[in-house]
């Protein structure tokens, strides 16, 4: 038996797991319209690769990634391409997202796919494939798989987490998955355990799971390597990547380090599965089993296609009953309210829950904060959230970055417990966008600073420029002896001039040289075209502080 | 903005809280009135009526609704702690000065309900001790050595009327910590002193009951996780160490640990007045400190100051340094190498 690391804090949650429990993952239907946002995962959109009226086939890659960070989009079915536009998608902001449309044409041919040795491939090839095969994690912060499977400077990564401890109340995608497909996603962590170097593998599963543990465990008995099936205590957010690698190796991730650099990586048993399903069969990341619950007749888990408009999905499982109040996308600690349910499914998506008023009662009106540090208590990142309520709610930004407030992971086990009702998470989330946009203001200022200081160089070079030539004729002229000694008035034009040349002189020696000065004419002929653009320009574009962009 | 959760623990409010501290606070209140005469019933009603009366008038004041903040029971809590800290049966005017101090000035003229740095009831209690010291020494006098114990009607009258139909001295007496005090000063040695018949079994008669009782009610709260262990057990340590060493310092002239815990406000300041989150330290290490200095100064108070019991103002000092403290006393955050000062 492995030993169990405690973290602290954690709340106690209903879990509320056996409503999708009781049947098996469904299957959908082919739909007449998926819709792809081009922008799944963290990290750059995928650039569209299609254009209104081209036909596609599944598994066709629509959205190419671009960047250090970022990963492929794929069609779901086959069809016609009948838009690529701004589309609701299911995000916490309500704003739109550029979106593919699909119209099915009921064939759902497939592109031609096949596995690659991935155990003789070079792993750059290996991660360069998982790159396009469009996988992200699909534990909920999507980030790119192939980025996850370096190993960066260590020679390897000798511990590999599988996280399927799933610990959001209502969700049981994971739960399911295990259940249904644990053969399939312990091949998947035989390939990451392969492109890590990893010899541990630790598979995470929360002890009120006990049909997924029995099913990974006895898939772990037959596969080929070692790994270890460990139940971890039913206490949220067991599931958070630093909660679980703490449970399970006892290391705490170093703040704002990667888990590589304590020699872990973690990985969504889901994220494992797709692994599989991308380099054994070569299938792109274009489905994926997502819960539907709450307040609808059937709850389930379906094996929904990414695109899929999230009210066919609510329709697989009956639809919302009457006194549905609304949506949340992912669990009811985490997740956040669906505007729009024409948003389609998308690799983040794990949970969607028809909420009603009994279940999901409106939030108790907060009263003052009493500062009764329940909610230290209960934090898993061990922080005082009480002090960061009182500066984030103060807007002294600087102290909540003092109390570390990036350490915090909006679990919200502190809103859950505070007795003041007060929305924690929510004054966090504020001050955490304020500090962002601040520092992106702060760059762009400095942006505009370097410029403005570079023209004010440039200013003076030209002027001194000018200067120098002008004074030179001068010399020449006066060298020639075409003015006479005896003129008082060319004399004192002389007197000037020369005291002009001293001048000049010595502003030339007091100007240190610049990477500016002895340009090659083609870079100076570039900057002076930059620099006529830019004077053409609309005064905002300094003033805002963006940077001169290229003429259409 | 309203994201998630969405949801919340039940049975959890500022209100179960305040109801958990006040049912806590009855076996003191049993005991009080089974010991000293059932005036503290009055004294309580009275305090009550009077903070609730400051409390509305501060929220019209101050433009808040009243419903949510009159509920809330924070200032019942304020009013109670306050009863129980001022001698029962005092006139009313002095309950009306002290609870202005309390509600009006320690609480909302610093913000309300969570922001000030006061004790509220122990504001109240320091104002009046500075300022009327003669009512602030008129306990009533112990069931075993009372000469005539006051009756509920004997109660209405002393409170509201200031006098009643029997003399002051027939139900007054000096407590044990004056007793202590006051012997001591004229040249007594410890043990004439503690034969004085105010003495029970390791503190006053009665009132050691009635701190017994405090503690169990402060125990109830401490296992339903009101607050934590940190700062009524450092604070009782504190006060058991201190004693114990000064004693050992001067044995003639001072009182051991046990009469030190189990008299005057120790055992209702550990576990009802220190604990106050608002006032006091949040950091583990800031409890210990904050409360393990207190207890120092109760005993220092109590054997060398100039008042016989030292509790609240211990308990204030402390609550100036509280900021300070869990400034420095920020514990480790997960992923980080230590804690420590802020911003380090």
């Amino acid at each position: 038996m492995r030993a169990i690391h405690p973290f602290h804090g954690g709340v106690h949650l209903a879990e509320h797991k056996t409503e999708s429990t009781g049947t098996a993952i469904g299957w959908m239907s082919l739909l007449p319209r998926y819709v792809v946002p081009l922008s799944q995962h963290i990290g750059q959109p995928a650039i569209p690769v299609v254009k209104p009226g081209d036909r596609v086939l599944r598994g066709q890659m629509i959205g190419r990634p671009t960047g250090t960070i970022s990963t492929a989009v794929h069609a779901p079915t086959s069809g016609i391409v009948s838009a690529v536009e701004m589309h609701p998608v299911a995000h916490p902001s309500g704003l739109t997202g550029l979106c593919v449309v699909i119209e099915s044409d009921g064939a759902d041919r497939a592109v031609e796919m096949s596995g690659i040795d991935w155990r003789n491939l070079d792993p750059a090839e290996v991660q360069a494939h998982v790159r396009d095969l469009g996988l992200a994690g699909l534990g909920g912060a999507v980030f790119p798989s192939a980025i996850k499977l370096q190993r960066g400077n260590a020679a390897r990564i000798p511990t590999l987490i599988l996280n399927g401890s799933e610990c959001e109340p209502w969700i049981t995608c994971d739960d399911m998955l295990m259940r249904e497909r644990a053969d399939a996603t312990l091949r998947g962590a035989a390939m990451m355990r392969h492109l890590l170097g990893a010899d541990t593998v630790l598979v995470g599963i929360e002890d009120n799971k006990p049909q997924a543990i029995a099913a990974m465990t006895e898939a772990a008995r037959q596969a080929p390597f070692p790994v270890e099936i460990v139940a971890v205590p039913t206490l949220y957010p067991s599931g958070g990547a630093k909660q679980l690698t703490r449970l399970l190796t006892g290391l705490d991730n170093p703040t704002g380090k990667l888990s590589t650099e304590i020699g872990v990586q973690v990985f969504n048993v889901g994220t494992a599965y797709s692994m599989y399903r991308a380099l054994e069969l070569g299938e792109p990341m274009i489905s994926r089993v997502v819960t539907v619950t709450g307040h609808v007749p059937r709850p389930g888990n379906f094996e929904a296609r990414i695109g899929t408009p999230l009210r066919d999905l609510l329709a697989a499982a009956g639809g919302d009953l009457p006194g549905t109040t609304g949506h949340i996308i992912g669990g009811p600690m985490m997740g956040f309210d669906l505007d729009d349910a024409r948003a389609p499914v998308v690799k983040a998506v794990n949970c969607i829950i028809a909420k009603r008023v009994e279940q999901f009662p409106p939030a108790a009106p907060a009263m003052p904060c009493i500062r009764c540090g329940q909610c230290a208590q209960a934090c898993p990142a061990e922080l005082q959230p009480f002090e960061l309520y009182w500066y984030a709610k103060a807007k002294d930004f600087e102290k909540t970055r003092r109390y570390n407030l990036f350490d915090c992971i909006e679990c919200g086990c502190c809103s859950y417990v505070c007795p003041s009702h007060i929305p924690l998470v929510d004054y966090y989330r504020f001050a955490k966008s304020e500090i962002r946009a601040h520092e992106l203001d702060a760059q762009a200022s400095q942006a505009a600073r370097e410029r403005h200081d570079f023209r004010t160089f440039r200013l003076e070079r030209e002027k001194r420029e000018k200067a120098e030539k002008l004074a030179q004729k001068a010399t020449t002229r006066l060298d020639s002896g075409a003015v006479a000694e005896d003129d008082p008035a060319a004399a004192k034009k002389k007197a000037i001039l020369q005291a002009a040349i001293e001048r000049a002189a010595k502003a030339k020696v007091a100007t240190t040289p610049q990477n500016t000065d002895n340009l090659s004419p083609t870079v100076q002929r570039e900057i002076d075209a930059i620099e006529a653009r830019r004077q053409a320009a609309p005064d905002d574009a300094a003033a805002t502080g963006r940077q001169p962009t290229e003429a259409p | 903005m309203n994201g998630s959760p969405y949801t919340q623990s039940a049975n959890n409010s500022v209100r179960i809280t305040m109801i958990k501290v006040l049912v806590a606070l009855i076996p003191g209140i049993a005991a009080h009135a089974w010991f000293f005469g059932p005036g503290i019933w009055v004294s309580l009603i009275v305090c009550s009526l009077i903070a609730i009366f400051y409390e509305s008038l501060a929220l019209v004041m101050r433009g808040y609704p009243q419903k949510p903040f009159l509920s809330d029971g924070s200032v019942i809590v304020t009013a109670w702690l306050f009863a129980l800290s001022v001698p029962t049966l005092a006139p009313i005017w002095l309950y009306a000065v002290g609870l202005l101090f309390a509600v009006l000035v320690a609480k909302h003229l610093y913000g309300g309900l969570g922001q000030n740095p006061f004790n509220p009831a122990m504001v109240g209690y320091a104002v009046l001790i500075v300022s009327f010291p003669t009512y602030m020494t008129q306990w009533p006098a112990p069931l075993q050595l009372a000469t005539h114990m006051p009756s509920l009607a004997n109660a209405v009258d002393m409170v509201f009327a200031g006098s009643g139909s029997i003399s002051i001295d027939a139900y007054t007496l000096a407590t044990p910590l004056d007793t202590l005090k006051t012997l001591g000063r004229a040249g007594q040695s410890g043990t004439e002193i503690f034969n004085q018949p105010i003495f029970g079994l390791i503190a006053g008669k009665g009132g050691e009951w009635v701190a017994a009782a405090y503690l169990l009610g402060g125990l109830l709260l401490l296992g339903n996780r009101v607050f934590t262990w940190h700062v009524p057990i450092a604070y009782l340590a504190s006060v058991a160490l201190t004693a114990t060493l000064v004693q050992a310092i001067d044995p003639s002239q001072h009182a051991n640990a046990w009469f030190h815990l189990f008299s005057g406000g120790v055992m209702l300041g550990a576990f009802f007045i220190a604990t106050d989150p608002v006032s006091g330290s949040t950091t583990p290490l800031g409890k210990l400190i904050f409360a393990g200095v207190a207890g120092f100064i109760t005993v220092m108070i109590r054997d060398y100051g100039g008042y016989p019991d030292g509790v609240a103002f211990s308990i204030l000092l402390m609550n100036i340094a509280a900021p300070f403290i869990d400034t420095y006393t920020q514990p480790r955050v997960f992923g980080h190498a230590k804690g420590g000062k802020v911003g380090k």
